[in-house]
């Protein structure tokens, strides 16, 4: 029999079949069972076999060109990651995240310091030259404390308290997403974040200082500022590894090693904006409050910086996780049924 | 222009070919979602001040300005990453015919979907997404920033091809004509109006005439293109 001809046969033989194929790949992928999973695995070797085929028989033709397109669509449903589940989530917060952060750690030490390095030099900026304030703060920031008045008085007079922890949240997420996001510039971006909120600190308590309200400031960040600043800390340390992976990369390429770095530190964002959605509402209901004396502020300002470690850890997790693998383990045994194993 | 393509291994070992999504397709994707969030978080502000709240609007009740502007800055600014990390795309995709996929061909997590669109940040710098476009057009496989750390690409999606396979193998098991002229006919019909009248005349007759050997050239002669077209359709079933 001539190609054409063989070609001609095989198509019509299988045309039934590829007709099934393409009304089951367009039915919806969501809640298989165990079955059509295995159902759709099997469809696609079926796919890639006629595609195969279809390669030798008839190269050039329409029908290859189909099989090729239906082969793509099957491998893309058949090659996705799993969904998440609560278990897979518990292992993230309960080890994938504390890992990155147990090797981020001398990065996160270091950025403090320079934090503090940055703060100290902004106070010293401000002390020594008063004028320079106008350079990091807004005008009307400035007008308000040479009045006596600082800019978070009667905040929650003008704005209620959700949404004004909305506001600060988000503002507290961009700049943790900017501080990992300029790692990109082999790490120097994310100093330079890091530094210059310190320096910024730094400046706004010396310039506060000059008018006798670096108490009320002190007061106003008490309960929230630990966690915010260490948070900007992690966020930075992981857009140091970001810049690290390629200066230094671990893997044959920079970009192979840059995208390593960034699938793996990346998930500390996750953690970070969690802590900041925290962060932001006591900022938006606790500090600006006149009511909740500075005791009490400093008691949340701790307490909310230990919950920070000990997430951070993996320790919040790691018991309910145990719980869930013990769970998941009877639940296996339960399903087994009783074979050779089982009888001995 | 060649498309750009990628070759991988699929999990049978059978090689894939992608077709990589040059700085056309994505912006054209970027600018239909460009339009739809920016509609989206304008319908909303309409519609709040529509309703009367922005009339009472001053300095003293900023609570009010947030009502009306924090909700559209969350339609404008969480479009990509809420679409994207739940449905693994956009309208705007969608309509450009483009799709994500991993650099193995397959779909992207949701881990990789958050860490592409928190680099939108450094790809929309200085305004406009112009690093990332510059990105786009001078890296290998025309991805930006975003997409090199979340290990992702752009690829043309090809529904059509897909449908045209159902088409065949329905036409190959209710139609006596040969798998290579029911091909013929088919792309034939695909691209008309893209040929050059007499030419598809032309193509049209000998197709015809193949088809149904009663048929002589005499007597699809004086056949129009509308008739020729007709028929054509006829012999195809649809």
């Amino acid at each position: 029999m001539e190609p054409e001809a063989q070609a001609a046969v095989w198509m019509k033989s299988r045309a039934a079949v590829w007709s099934q194929w393409i009304a089951q790949s367009q039915s919806p992928s969501r809640q298989l069972t165990v079955e059509q999973a295995h159902h759709r695995v099997e469809r696609y070797r079926a796919i890639a076999r006629d595609l195969t085929i279809a390669r030798k028989l008839a190269p050039r033709s329409a029908a290859t060109t189909a099989l090729e397109s239906l082969y793509r669509s099957s491998h893309l449903r058949i090659d996705a990651a799993a969904r998440h589940s609560v278990s897979s989530l518990l292992r993230l917060f309960g080890d994938e995240i504390p890992e990155v952060i147990a090797t981020l750690r001398p990065t996160i030490l270091w950025l403090a310091l320079l934090m503090l390095v940055g703060a100290l030099t902004g106070g010293w900026l401000i002390s020594t030259y008063p004028d320079l304030i106008s350079l990091i703060a807004s005008q009307e920031m400035i007008n308000k404390v040479q009045h006596g008045e600082l800019w978070t008085d009667n905040l929650l007079s003008v704005t209620p308290p959700a949404l004004l922890s909305v506001t600060i949240l988000s503002n507290n997420i961009f700049v943790s997403i900017t501080a990992f996001c300029a790692g990109v510039l082999f790490g120097l971006g994310a100093f330079y974040i890091v530094a210059f909120n310190g320096l910024m600190l730094g400046a706004m308590f010396a310039f506060t200082h000059q008018y006798g309200m670096d108490g009320a400031l002190l007061r106003f960040v008490s309960a929230h500022g630990l966690v915010e600043l260490s948070v900007i800390c992690v966020a930075g340390a992981a857009g140091v590894a970001l810049g690290e992976s390629l200066i230094r990369p671990t893997l044959p390429t920079r970009l192979e090693s840059f995208q390593f770095a960034a699938s793996r530190v990346g998930r500390v964002l996750l953690a970070c904006a969690i802590l900041l959605i925290g962060c932001g509402l006591i900022e938006g209901f606790i500090s600006p409050n006149p009511g909740v004396p500075f005791l009490s502020r400093i008691v949340i300002g701790i307490c909310w910086w230990v919950l920070m470690l000990l997430f951070l850890s993996g320790r919040l997790f790691r018991q309910r996780q145990a719980k869930s693998v013990v769970a998941d383990a009877s639940s296996n045994t339960h399903s087994i049924p009783p074979g050779p194993i089982a009888q001995v | 222009m060649d498309r750009q393509q990628l070759r991988i291994a699929g999990l049978t070992g059978v090689e894939i070919t992608l077709d990589i999504a040059g700085a056309g397709s994505r912006s054209l994707a970027f600018i239909i979602d460009w339009h739809i969030r920016l509609l989206g978080a304008l319908a909303w502000f309409l519609l709040v001040s529509a309703i009367g709240i922005s009339t009472h609007l001053n300095a003293a009740t900023r609570s009010v300005a947030a009502i009306v502007i924090v909700p559209a800055l969350a339609i404008y600014l969480l479009y990509h990453p809420i679409l994207e990390i739940f449905t693994r795309g956009t309208p705007g995709k969608r309509m450009a015919g483009v799709r994500i996929v991993t650099r193995q061909g397959g779909t992207p997590s949701m881990g990789a979907m958050l860490i592409r669109n928190v680099f939108r940040l450094i790809d929309s710098l200085p305004f406009l997404y112009v690093a990332g476009l510059v990105c786009c057009l001078f890296s290998a496989q025309h991805v930006r920033i975003g997409d090199m750390a979340a290990g992702t690409l752009l690829i043309l999606s090809d529904v059509e091809s897909e449908a045209s396979l159902g088409r065949l193998s329905a036409q190959l098991t209710g139609s006596k004509l040969a798998p290579n002229v029911i091909e013929i006919v088919n792309e034939l019909l695909r691209r008309w109006h893209l040929l050059d009248t007499i030419r598809r005349d032309k193509v049209a007759r000998l197709v015809l005439g193949s088809a149904d050997t009663s048929l002589t050239a005499e007597a699809l002669a004086p056949l129009g293109d509308a008739e020729l077209y007709r028929r054509l359709k006829a012999l195809y079933g649809t």
